[in-house]
């Protein structure tokens, strides 16, 4: 019997300077593994918040008295209140509520003041858009205590009898779009999004590296075939897959989830149509762009993740600080995600959207063209 | 094209790498119906050479045509009427043979697809397998396959770039004589090849190293640019004899064949005086004709390495 070959340090050595030497070649391999870890340091260490603050907030003011804005001071100084914007009506304030503008409209009824003083506790009407729930959560649950000690100042001394027990104001707050403020409404429109991206990008990503890799890129070549044909073909077939993906996501939404769809299904699928070729085209340029399948499926990684963590499907969008905020907006998936929430929960129409939506198409025909640009022609 | 008129007219072609040139300043003429077989060791060039006549790479320098169309500005109309079959397999493996051949047939825009597919497939002999996923074929398989994806548009040339490579024998002789049928058609070849079985069924041959075109022309031209003499010796212990003998200076190769050594040198002079000393019992000398291998490993010794350091 043959024995084994004793273990050789000289051979573990030369295995690890080879190891070495071919990760040091292989430069995306050795930014992943120094990207990632940064990458998530950066985004659950400081852009991440649960709780976010300085929320946009609109102001329908119709009170002439100080007390009113009293209130309103105080808001602003919980700092979970950005008050950007002053409305005239309450149609107004739902418009911008719509769009996804403000979190919150904060209405101050006429002669606010006035019924205060006579302890006869007006009401403050506060509509926030729930969709995502964890986005308005504490805003909402700090509310109360926070107008009561706001008015401790001026309910005092003399007018202390006046401060009842139960608070001298009757707060309203109406949870719009999501009443029962149901975390799933928000996460299986947005899972949506999420699944599209992982999977549209990493097929087609791997669409033109694999033809490479296994050498039937030179046979493609030497067969008198455009690139555009190449690229269309490739991204044709998985158009098809993703609307597969977008009816069993959404028939699980409506029969499992039970969320509401209060928009147009068939807007819904126009918009998917944009947001799928969008994900292709990027899949498609990686694809041009990598060497080999394994290259690919670290790009897609390299997306997949902050695209899943900064678009506001994980965490809410309003909670980050604004340089995260800005990379958020590059991504389709952010775009996406408003409109699923807005045309599912919502209602919003074609008007709403329609911001968001051309943001996805430049995006989609940036992609493509880098795509078409990077595919080469010839083997050199 | 009747036989006779140029495949093949290129000069100059120069395909370079950094500074380095890969494919150096080569010309190459090939007339229509002719089996021109294409040598040198590898990393020589030739299948750079290949790619660079069909269009697959961007040629740094040369000019001429190949089947009448400008071989730099022309390469879509190149395309059209070339078949190169490339060294590794590249047909689809998850795709059975038909799908492969179909495919093809559409890239080219094949009029009365099916039926060409379905001739193609008969011709090749594969009815019957149409089904088998192309990944599952044997190596000689694949290679038919290859040559029948090749030829289903029609084309008047022929780039094989190792088309024998990891094929059994009997394959091997299948296959020649599919090309010497074809070829009597008036399809023209190219092939490269490392086997001088191979290089010797060839109407012409190149051999290329290190990027330069060191010899062309039939066989026995192309042994007699050469001009080596060689001796063949038989006796004991030939393996002793063949290290002191390549220790001799103006022995420039000896090599076993069988029972015999043959050695061999470009100055029969120089050659005879280093011999002469073993002229002797027990060894049996004679002068023979110098073979193709001989030859070939003569320019290969000969020719400078830009590889190296």
């Amino acid at each position: 019997m043959k024995r084994h070959p004793r273990f050789s340090f000289a051979r573990l050595r030369g295995i690890i300077v080879k190891e070495f030497t071919q990760m040091r070649r292989d430069r995306l391999t050795f930014a992943m593994m120094l990207g990632i870890p940064l990458i998530q340091l950066t985004l659950f260490g400081y852009a991440i918040n649960a709780d976010p603050r300085h929320l946009p907030a609109a102001v329908l003011l119709a009170d002439r008295g100080p007390q009113g804005r009293t209130v309103l001071a105080a808001m602003q100084n919980s700092t979970y209140f950005d008050f950007v914007r002053q409305v005239q009506t309450e149609v107004e304030g739902r418009e911008l509520l719509a769009r996804g503008e403000v979190q919150f409209v904060i209405n101050i009824p006429e002669n606010f003041s006035r019924d205060l003083l006579r302890g006869d506790r007006p009401a403050i009407l506060v509509e926030a858009d729930a969709t995502d729930p964890a986005a308005t959560g504490n805003a909402l649950g700090s509310l109360g205590n926070l107008l009561n000690s706001a008015l401790q100042n001026d309910l005092k001394g003399p007018l202390a009898s006046l401060n009842p027990t139960d608070g001298p104001i009757d707060l309203r707050v109406h949870a719009l779009y999501n009443p029962e403020v149901i975390t799933q409404y928000n996460i299986v429109p947005g899972l949506m999004g999420v699944i599209l991206t992982m999977t549209m990008i990493l097929i087609t990503g791997l669409a033109i590296t694999r033809e490479r890799e296994r050498g039937t890129m030179e046979n493609l070549l030497s067969m008198p075939t455009r690139p555009s044909e190449v690229l269309i073909g490739k991204i044709i077939p998985y158009i098809l897959v993703g609307y597969i993906q977008v009816g069993v996501i959404l028939l699980a939404a409506y029969f499992l989830f039970h969320v509401p769809m209060q928009g147009s299904i068939a807007l819904l699928l126009l918009v998917a149509l944009v947001f799928i070729a969008a994900n292709l085209a990027m899949g498609i340029t990686f694809s041009t762009i990598a060497k080999n399948q394994l290259q690919a499926m670290q790009m897609t990684f390299f997306v997949f993740l902050p695209s899943i963590l900064l678009s506001g499907f994980m965490f809410p969008f309003r909670g980050m600080p604004r340089w995260a905020q800005w990379i958020g907006e590059v991504f389709p998936l952010t775009h996406f995600l408003r409109i699923t929430r807005g045309i599912l929960l919502k209602g919003n129409t074609t008007n709403e959207i329609m911001l968001q939506l051309w943001q996805i198409a430049l995006f989609a025909v940036i992609a493509v063209a880098i795509g078409i640009k990077r595919y080469r022609q010839t083997l050199d | 094209m009747k036989n006779g008129e140029r495949a093949i007219d290129v000069h100059g072609m120069t395909k370079r790498y950094g500074d380095r040139a890969v494919v150096d300043h080569v010309d190459l003429t090939v007339r229509v119906g002719e089996i021109y077989g294409f040598l040198g060791p590898n990393g020589s060039g030739k299948t750079t050479f290949l790619r660079m006549l069909c269009g697959l790479l961007r040629a740094d320098d040369g000019n001429g045509q190949v089947l009448g169309h400008d071989v730099i500005s022309e390469s879509e109309a190149i395309k059209r009427e070339v078949g190169y079959m490339t060294q590794r397999f590249s047909f689809w493996e998850d795709l059975s043979i038909e799908e492969n051949l179909d495919f093809v047939a559409r890239m080219y825009g094949m009029k009365k697809r099916r039926e060409v597919v379905r001739q193609s497939i008969a011709r090749l002999g594969l009815a019957g397998r149409e089904a088998q996923l192309a990944g599952q074929l044997s190596g000689g398989w694949k290679q038919r396959l290859a040559l029948a994806a090749c030829l289903i548009h029609r084309p008047r040339l022929l780039l094989l770039d190792e088309p024998t490579a990891g094929v059994d024998p009997k394959a091997r002789r299948d296959f020649w004589e599919q090309i010497h049928q074809l070829a009597a058609d008036g399809l023209t070849f190219l092939i490269t090849t490392h086997y001088m079985d191979e290089a010797e069924r060839c109407h012409r041959l190149a051999y290329i190293s290190y990027g330069k075109l060191l010899a062309d022309g039939t066989v026995d031209e192309v042994i007699a640019q050469v001009g080596l003499t060689t001796w063949a010796v038989s006796g004991p212990d030939l393996s002793r004899l063949a290290d002191q003998l390549r220790h001799q200076p103006g022995v420039q190769q000896a090599v076993a064949f069988g029972n015999a050594l043959h050695v061999s040198s470009d100055d029969a002079a120089e050659l005879e005086r280093a011999i002469a000393p073993f002229q002797r019992a027990p060894y049996d000398w004679r002068q023979i004709p110098s073979g193709l291998e001989d030859a070939f490993i003569s320019l290969m010794q000969g020719s400078t390495d830009n590889f190296a350091p």
